[in-house]
């Protein structure tokens, strides 16, 4: 009888149970897989792989101001990261998190600039308040289309990050261009009023940090200890017993990105108020799309999400240390993002299935 | 026919068409084959009996090539094999018919077929066809080659996966409880079908839980319990009841006729329910009316796919009703309640998917309770009471007899049997006013059935009413105490159980009443002259 005979190839086997160590070996397995391809990279750009590696990896935190200044960075990639774990354990695929920060920033900045005038005790809260909800009515967008339209929140999501990148550069062109500033697409400089609290003397390092935590916090009690949480992670695993037990599944939808758009908002104005000190074209580097990676390289947990914002802030980091100390180009840290995501994902395949060797 | 000639050279090599010594597989916590024996002759169609979880899937599962036996012996006639992989099995001769068909629904008879066989054999559609015609004609297997599966009954793709099974030259077919989707006489015909292929040299190894069946069409029978032999014996020989205690290990009652009683004050009332298909291959509810009083249990018989997934749908509240009377509960009209306030009203269901609907197949018992328990004090302003949440899974787990590794167990990882226990128990132990339920014993074994059956009665005899709605017209007959058929979407009359008789119901499940009006049963009959559905029970 005929058949096609199998080649001689490791073949994928499901296996009969999830590899719980698997779980959480993966994100460390896919460190070491993005180091040591790095390291090649280094090679290949003519570096020395070892001095590359602690040039982005080690000398960006070799003295306190590198330190706070990696929470600096961690800061609003945790904000929006923490949101997104929820919308995914959802099942909501918000790909928006980078234009509801945007909008943070945007709406945010021109509270600002209206506030500083009036000099109002509340001018601050007013402000992260106003780049809160910014962000929490951006991401409404998607969730309105996607429950009563029935459209694919990535590619809202997505399409809307877009239009919010729009918005922010015809905004510093225009409206919120600083009338002194010698025609420069930049709002003007914030004033003291408006600007976030620093923590640490002689740092940058801001409120948005400790208010993110926070977050880890809330996200934490609200995913294991509420009875909205569960129904997230219901609706996540399977809508179709949600739906049976008589879970709201469109209000889920609404909270999930919700909540996600107000982190990402918050984390929008905190940039603005904080470290840049007023509203210019590249408010973010890709917090909001690194936020992704974040989420999943920390699985959907907080505490694993905090502790990945940070690896990622390295990361972003370590790319302009590249640049400054051995004139690599600033995509390296895109480059090292990638490869975490991917081989993350490729490592993930080793959770539900196993390699098997040889022919069949 | 090839496999009568391939059954008289290879017979006489060996006599065993497939012999299995000492199978053992552990899984973690649970040993699922403990030293199983097995041994088919050319020719015999075998049994294999055993509760849920008393290691068939496992076994089948080795002899198909989808799990490696961690001990034990193969012999293929007379030669010691390994089967690392279903191709494996398949090069052999051996095929097999899972419970849930692999067909595309949207690709043809043909092309399905086509799918599963070596690109030579394949490439050519109108040979291939005229092979299937050949085959379905000789063995009276009758299949359109042409159809779309989509358009197929249930019975017509299992029959498409036989056929496809039978073009591979097999010489032992492996059949997972292939009569739970038939009707009594599609069984009849599949019976006669596997027979001839039989006396052909063809193997069967045939896996129900259906003793009548076992003893109407097998030559031997091998029980499994607990992962070990619990014995063998000849099925024409032996009773039903020797053989469900081989199964069970106690000497269950079978098929115990539960008193029948009447219902009191009407509690769910369906009045002209009407309701179009959502899908283009489900089924339109036309003018559905009964009801159901408390403390009784109306029975709702028919062949899935007649309305029976629709009407659960808009019981549940999953689905909403345009008219908000035409469903009334204890006196309110909640045709558009949502399933969270049904539930608060009083009402539970228990559908017909386990895993994907009544469970989160990936979460533990305790978050499988509070899926739908959460109205009964498991949460307080908002936040989750953990211990409340995990007793209310234990005391499932007790007085439901559902063997688990304790409340974190992943409902995916129990039996069919035991989650079903699972899952009713925690509808009971709401304590409701109306319980829907859907084939509630359905690939269930003969202990669970029991189980669930007593529990039903009970709740039942504590003044609840109960919808149930089953393809299994014996179970119907066992514990309703009123019943109707479902049939393209029209409901037949309901009659009171001990007035009626399964012939009865049998013609209803096939369409055979009038929908307008409540007609006389002699009328039915002759309306009709199509064949009249026999009984197989």
């Amino acid at each position: 009888m005929l058949s096609v005979s199998p080649l001689p190839l490791p073949r994928l086997e499901r296996r009969q149970q999830d590899s719980q160590l698997l779980r959480y070996l993966s994100p460390v397995l896919a460190i070491g897989l993005t180091l040591i391809s790095g390291a090649l990279i280094f090679l290949w750009q003519g570096q020395d792989p070892l001095v590359g590696l602690y040039t982005f990896f080690i000398l960006p935190i070799s003295d306190s101001y590198g330190i706070a200044e990696l929470g600096v960075k961690a800061a609003p990639m945790l904000l929006c990261a923490i949101g997104l774990s929820v919308c995914f354990r959802a099942n909501v695929w918000n790909i928006g998190a980078e234009g509801q920060l945007l909008m943070g920033a945007l709406i945010g900045s021109a509270a600002a600039l209206y506030f500083m005038e009036s000099g109002s005790r509340f001018a601050l809260l007013f402000t992260v308040l106003a780049g809160a909800f910014a962000g929490l009515l951006w991401a409404g967008i998607p969730a309105v289309l996607k429950n009563h339209f029935n459209t694919n929140e990535i590619l809202t999501t997505i399409m809307l990050n877009y239009i919010a990148l729009n918005l922010l550069l015809w905004a510093v062109h225009g409206p919120l261009k600083d009338p002194n500033g010698f025609n420069f697409p930049e709002s003007a400089l914030f004033t003291e009023a408006v600007t976030l609290p620093i923590v640490l003397e002689e740092t940058r390092l801001h409120l948005g940090l400790p208010i993110g935590l926070l977050a880890v916090v809330a996200a934490w009690v609200l995913l294991s200890r509420t009875f909205i949480g569960f129904q997230l992670k219901v609706v996540g695993l399977d809508a179709s017993a949600g739906r049976f037990a008589g879970y709201r599944e469109k209000r889920l939808v609404y909270f999930a990105l919700l909540i996600c758009g107000a982190l990402a908002g918050l984390a929008g104005v905190f940039e603005v108020t904080g470290p840049i000190g007023q509203l210019v074209p590249q408010v973010s580097p890709g917090y909001g799309y690194a936020a992704i990676i974040v989420a999943f390289l920390g699985r959907l947990h907080p505490v694993g999400i905090a502790l990945t914002s940070f690896l990622m802030a390295l990361v972003f980091m370590g790319g302009e240390m590249g640049q400054m100390e051995l004139g690599l180009p600033l995509a390296l840290g895109s480059l090292f993002q990638g490869m975490l995501l991917f081989y993350l994902l490729a490592c993930d395949v080793l959770i539900h299935f196993k390699l098997r060797g040889g022919r069949a | 026919m090839h496999n009568a000639e391939l059954f008289e050279t290879r017979s006489k090599s060996s006599s065993s068409r497939i012999r299995c010594q000492g199978i053992s597989k552990t899984y973690p916590g649970v040993v699922a084959n403990n030293a199983v024996d097995l041994d088919i002759q050319p020719g015999e169609i075998h049994a294999l009996l055993g509760e849920n979880g008393a290691g068939k899937s496992t076994l089948m599962k080795i002899l198909y090539g989808v799990t490696l036996p961690d001990a034990g012996q193969i012999w293929w006639n007379g030669q010691p094999v390994s089967i690392p992989s279903p191709a494996k099995a398949r090069e052999l001769g051996i095929g097999m018919v899972f419970q849930h068909f692999s067909l595309f629904e949207t690709l043809t008879v043909t092309e399905n077929i086509a799918l599963a066989l070596p690109p030579g054999e394949a490439r050519n559609r109108k040979h291939l066809a005229g092979r299937i015609q050949d085959i379905s004609i000789h063995y009276g297997i009758p299949v359109d080659p042409d159809r779309h599966i989509h358009s197929l009954s249930t019975g017509e793709r299992q029959r498409v996966e036989i056929i496809r099974c039978l073009l591979q030259n097999i010489n032992l077919l492996i059949l997972d409880e292939p009569t739970s989707v038939l009707t009594p006489l599609e069984v009849e015909k599949l019976f006669e079908s596997l027979r001839k292929l039989a006396a052909e040299g063809c193997s069967i190894l045939f896996i129900s839980h259906k003793l009548n069946e076992v003893q109407a069409l097998c030559h031997s029978a091998t029980v499994l319990r607990n992962g070990t032999v619990t014995g063998a014996c000849d099925p024409r020989m032996s009773s039903a009841q020797e053989m469900a205690s081989l199964m069970v290990g106690s000497h269950t009652e079978l098929g115990v006729p539960y008193p029948k009683v009447s219902g009191g004050e009407s509690v769910l009332e369906i009045s002209s329910l009407n309701a179009e298909r959502e899908d283009p291959f489900g089924t339109t509810l036309k003018n559905l009316s009964f009801c159901v009083g408390q403390g009784e249990i109306l029975g709702i018989a028919g062949v899935a796919g007649n309305g029976q997934k629709e009407l659960l749908k808009l019981l549940s509240g999953e689905r909403l009703t345009h008219q908000q009377d035409t469903i009334r509960f204890s006196g309110k009209s909640i045709g558009r309640f949502n399933p969270a306030a049904r539930r608060k009203a009083g009402m539970a269901v228990v559908p017909e998917e386990r895993l994907g609907r009544g469970a989160v197949p990936e979460m533990g018992l305790h978050d499988n309770g509070l899926l739908t328990g959460f109205l009964g004090g498991l949460i307080r302003r908002g936040f989750l009471r953990h211990k409340k949440i995990n007793r209310f899974a234990e005391q499932v787990i007790q007085q439901f007899s559902v063997k688990a590794h304790g409340v974190a167990a992943e409902a995916r990882s129990l039996s069919g049997g035991n989650l079903q226990k699972f899952i009713i128990g925690r509808e009971i132990l709401q304590d409701p006013k109306l319980l829907v339920c859907a084939s509630p014993t359905w690939g269930v074994d003969v202990g669970a059935a029991n189980t669930i059956h007593q529990a039903l009665i009970a709740l039942r005899d504590q003044g609840a009413a109960i919808v149930v709605i089953s393809e299994d017209l014996d179970e119907l007959f066992q514990i309703s105490d009123r019943i109707g058929a479902l049939c393209h979407g029209q409901l037949s009359p309901v009659r009171p159980v001990p007035g009626t008789t399964v012939e009865q119901v049998g013609s209803w499940m096939t369409g055979a009443f009038d929908a307008t009006s409540v007609p006389q049963p002699e009328e039915q009959i002759e309306e009709h002259p199509q064949e009249p559905q026999e009984a197989t029970h």
